[in-house]
């Protein structure tokens, strides 16, 4: 008998429709008022904070709706607005030095749901309001950097191997060591090939010149290791401005793009991404008592200076070292595995602190957390008044004397050493970032993108569905169940998709798609037609229709797909929004319309005797 | 219900010579208008500001060019966008100000100068250098699209059809942009994305059409290249017209309904249905016939094995 499909068939379609129906229902629960907590300077909330965020919201009797801990933050969900803004404002007052506390919309999903995955479409900014930013890394600024600090640590190195040198200059090539002999020239070279076997050394033993290049690889090396940096500083910094779910992401070779949803005010936005941080390491006043300090007589040479969680040190004003020589932090184990934070200074600091350590073996030394905030006032010209955040984040005991690179033992958690690390490092800007777009939608126009977008997609559907239903009446109904199901997997599968977010232009690449999408339908249905016109049988005819049209609609979604695709690999932007939404919409309009309505049309007309078809 | 009853072959390519000389004919007043009046680029392309501010009642343009020009945006270009209480404000990169910066102060000015309340509806601002890099990496997008394309088609038909497609969509892509430059309507990235969908568009039309010619070479046995063709195109024409029917009711709804953010890419993709309508006819096919497509290049050989007669006289 033509025209009967196998069970396992009809099942994978249902199936496939309902599970793409399933992911996509969380767009239909909308969302909750919640007030989001989350750490500051790469400090992720934890049980703890959890248990705090409870116990105070229970004191005041304010009611919530849940409270959970996700993704290193504190998210409580509130059944009203009213008692969001007090949980906030509550939340603000009493945890607002250690955690950022923001307001946040976040989706109704019922738990079952959100546990097997279930989450709505994240809405581009066009359709939710709010302000990006593209940001440029200056990399020849970099590599400058990278130089100078090359020249340094050559001087440094052949001073110390006492082989005597004219100069150490930057040419036009590279780093030029100018020696004074042969023997000289041959033992620098020996040496520094030894030291950085990432570098290229040329000699020419004509001029006596040593000639030190970056090869491609340490160039590559440095310009990341600048965007990486960059990138973990504004991090740290979007976390100030209390954004629920910012996007701090990497574009390209020196590009990072910044997505702050719901935020208006973009000046004080752009503040606090150009603010200043910076590291200063002072000595612990170990004469002064810190129970006078702490009742208002604080010796002249020294200040009273508290850490996060408020314990106070007394801290001699005089400044050792600031965080500007700073070259490069990390963390890793010492050889009893303890946590431990390593830190590399450039030549001048290393000299500076080498000589402020030498007399204060066995005494304690502080690293103060210095930042510039922006605050809410501005001062007579109009300009945002900074205000000065000064904080101990670790206090270390100087085991020896320290040099251009030397280690902070004493951190409580490999957590902690790599949350200092982290710290030490953003305080100097490896190179300068620059705004070089910026773009910020108004919410009521995002309200009315989002608006105006739905109404042209349903409009869009409307007149496909009611000119399908006319033109080919039964099948024309075929048809558009099949348009039906292909917005549903849309939905769905952009919900499922992590990075996939919906845009105005990635709606209009849905609209585009329900026209093109019933072509696929068409063919089919016209050659069916034809064979009709032909006198075939009507069994024949819708076996030979779909069979004759599939290689068809096979090639020409191909080739669209292959277009899509190249939209989304080049394309930033509108262009990517709407690339996902057209190769999201050519693959699922593929399977309802080819497998889809097949099954339809085989449970509903195939396997009979007909005379006449509805088409 | 059905719209075309055709009893008769339609005697398409008859038309060929007419229908390539007005395609020369447009492509060339396209590429002229392109020349001349150019594209009126947007603020995607050629970096700037732009800030679309509405109002609550009709925007009084002349004020409010006035109230820019005393502040010292003498620079800037207002016009009324979507409706009479929306603006937009498009300023050059400039030296004396921080450009970031520039959305805020024009704002700013407008606020104080009016003492209802105005509603910031966006504000963009583009550094001249991303624009340049968005044009590079525009233009190259398409180039790789169009490259992928010929590659596909060549490997799965033929070459002279992958040709003939892609003068097609070479074809579509430039009079869309001429009448860009005609209208002097705004080309921006959304646009952009536009024409890529009509190539995307225009190229499903060739395949189907495409693929019908293919069958019917293995098919039909009497009749030249010419005929054959002309039968496919009859007989795909029907589909052809309800494709472009429910494309267009779609496009109609994007155009009229969508907004004023949206209108560019509507107009665009309007327009490219209709030409890659045309186009998978009387460009792609004619192309194919000139370059003298026949029988022999579509059916599938009988691919001989090397050395196959010599393996015959092995015992």
């Amino acid at each position: 008998m033509l025209n009967k499909s196998p069970l396992w068939k009809s099942l994978l379609v249902l199936f496939v429709v309902a599970f793409g129906a399933l992911y996509a229902s969380p767009n239909l629960f909308g969302e909750d008022p919640a007030v989001q907590v989350s750490g500051l300077r790469g400090v992720e909330a934890d049980s703890a904070t959890l248990d705090s965020v409870r116990a105070q919201l229970e004191q005041e009797k304010i009611d919530f709706a849940s409270i959970a801990l996700e993704k290193g933050q504190v998210l409580v969900r509130f059944h009203d607005t009213e008692s969001q803004l007090k949980g906030r404002d509550l939340l603000d007052d009493k945890l607002g030095n250690q955690f950022s506390v923001a307001l946040n919309l976040t989706p109704a999903t019922p738990d079952w749901l959100a546990n097997i995955g279930g989450t709505p479409m994240k809405l581009g900014l066009d359709l939710s309001g709010g302000v990006s930013f593209l940001m440029e890394v200056n990399m020849n600024e970099a590599i400058a950097k990278a130089k100078e600090s090359m020249v340094g640590d050559f001087r440094n190195d052949l001073r110390n191997e006492k082989i005597r040198y004219r100069s150490v200059k930057e040419g036009a090539k590279g780093i030029n060591i100018q020696l004074r002999n042969a023997e000289d020239l041959a033992k620098a070279e020996s040496l520094l090939k030894k030291r950085y076997r990432d570098l290229l050394f040329v000699e020419n033993e004509d001029t006596l010149m040593l000639t030190a290049s970056m090869t491609e690889q340490k160039l590559k090396e440095t310009r990341e290791y600048a965007l990486q940096q960059n990138i973990t500083i504004i991090r740290n910094r979007v976390n100030e401005l209390g954004v629920a779910e910012p996007l701090v992401q990497r574009q390209g070779q020196k590009h990072i793009v910044i997505e702050l949803p719901g935020v208006q005010d973009t000046a004080r936005a752009k503040e606090i991404l150009n603010a200043t941080a910076t590291i200063e390491f002072r000595m612990v006043d170990t004469e002064g008592d810190l129970g006078n300090a702490l009742n208002g007589r604080v010796p002249a040479s020294s200040e009273l200076l508290y850490d996060r969680d408020g314990k106070p040190s007394l801290l001699k004003k005089r400044v050792m070292l600031t965080g500007d020589h700073i070259v490069d932090a990390g963390s890793s184990f010492d050889e009893y595995s303890r946590p431990q934070v390593n830190i590399t200074l450039d030549s001048p600091g290393g000299s500076k602190f080498s000589n402020a350590t030498k007399n204060n073996i066995g005494k304690p030394m502080a690293t103060v957390f210095i930042e510039y905030k922006a605050t809410d006032k501005l001062d007579a010209q109009g300009n945002t008044v900074f205000e000065k955040v000064e904080e101990v984040i670790s206090v270390a005991t100087i085991q020896a004397r320290l040099g251009k690179t030397f280690r902070i033992t004493g951190a409580g958690s490999q957590a902690e050493a790599h949350n200092l690390a982290l710290l030490l490092r953003a305080g100097a800007l490896i190179a300068p970032i620059q705004i070089v777009e910026e773009r910020t939608v108004g919410p009521t126009l995002g309200a009315e993108n989002v608006q105006l977008g739905f109404q042209a997609i349903m409009m869009g559907f409307g007149l496909v569905f009611i000119f399908m239903m006319i033109y080919y009446r039964a099948f024309g109904v075929v048809a558009n169940l099949a348009l039906g199901a292909n917005l549903v997997l849309i939905v769905g599968v952009m919900s499922m998709i992590p990075g996939a977010t919906l845009t105005l232009p990635g709606m209009a690449g849905i609209v585009l798609t329900v026209g093109m999408a019933v072509d696929a339908n068409v063919l089919i249905f016209e050659r069916i037609r034809e064979e009709i016109r032909q006198g075939k049988s009507v069994q024949q005819a819708i076996h030979q229709g779909y069979d004759a049209a599939f290689s068809t609609i096979l090639d020409a979604n191909i080739t669209t797909l292959i277009a899509a695709l190249i939209l989304f690999a080049v394309g930033t932007g509108p262009i990517k929004g709407f690339a996902v939404t057209l190769s999201i919409g050519i693959v699922t309009s593929m399977f309802t319309a080819v497998v889809g309505t097949r099954t339809v049309v085989n449970a509903v007309w195939g396997g009979k005797r007909l005379e006449k078809l509805s088409i | 219900m059905q719209i075309l009853k055709l009893k008769e072959t339609v005697n398409f390519m008859a038309y060929r010579k007419f229908a390539m000389v007005l395609s020369i004919f447009l492509m060339i007043s396209a590429v002229s208008l392109l020349t001349v009046k150019k594209l009126n680029f947007g603020l995607d392309f050629t970096g700037g500001t732009l800030i679309e501010v509405g109002f609550e009642e009709a925007a009084d343009l002349t004020k409010i060019r006035q109230v820019l020009d005393d502040n010292g945006f003498e620079d800037a270009v207002v016009q009324l966008y979507g409706s009479s209480r929306d603006i937009v404000i498009r300023l050059a990169q400039r030296e004396d100000i921080k450009a970031e910066m520039l959305g805020n102060q024009v704002l700013e000015v407008l606020q104080q100068s009016t003492d209802k309340s105005i509603d910031m509806r966006r504000i963009e601002f583009v550094g001249a250098s991303v624009g340049e890099e968005l044009t590079e990496q525009g233009g190259l997008a398409m180039l790789t699209a169009l490259i992928c394309i010929l590659v596909y088609v060549a490997f799965r038909f033929e070459w002279r059809f992958a040709l003939g497609s892609v003068v097609a969509l070479f074809h579509d892509v430039l009079l869309t942009l001429g009448l860009f430059a005609l209208l002097g309507l705004e080309f921006d990235l959304t646009v952009l994305a536009a024409i890529l969908a009509v190539i995307g568009y225009s190229l499903n039309d060739t395949i189907v059409v495409s693929d019908r010619i293919r069958e019917n070479f293995r098919k039909i046995r009497e009749g030249g290249p010419a005929e054959v063709i002309n039968i496919s195109l009859t007989q795909t024409l029907s589909r052809t017209f309800i494709t472009s029917i429910t494309t267009l009711l779609v496009l109609a709804a994007l155009f009229f309904k969508g907004g004023a953010l949206i209108h560019g890419f509507a107009t665009a993709l309007l327009f490219g249905v209709f030409v890659g309508t045309y186009s998978s006819i009387y460009v792609a096919s004619a192309v194919a016939l000139a370059l003298g497509i026949s029988k022999e290049d579509l059916i599938p050989e009988v691919i001989e094995k090397e050395g196959a007669e010599q393996e015959q006289m092995m015992p």
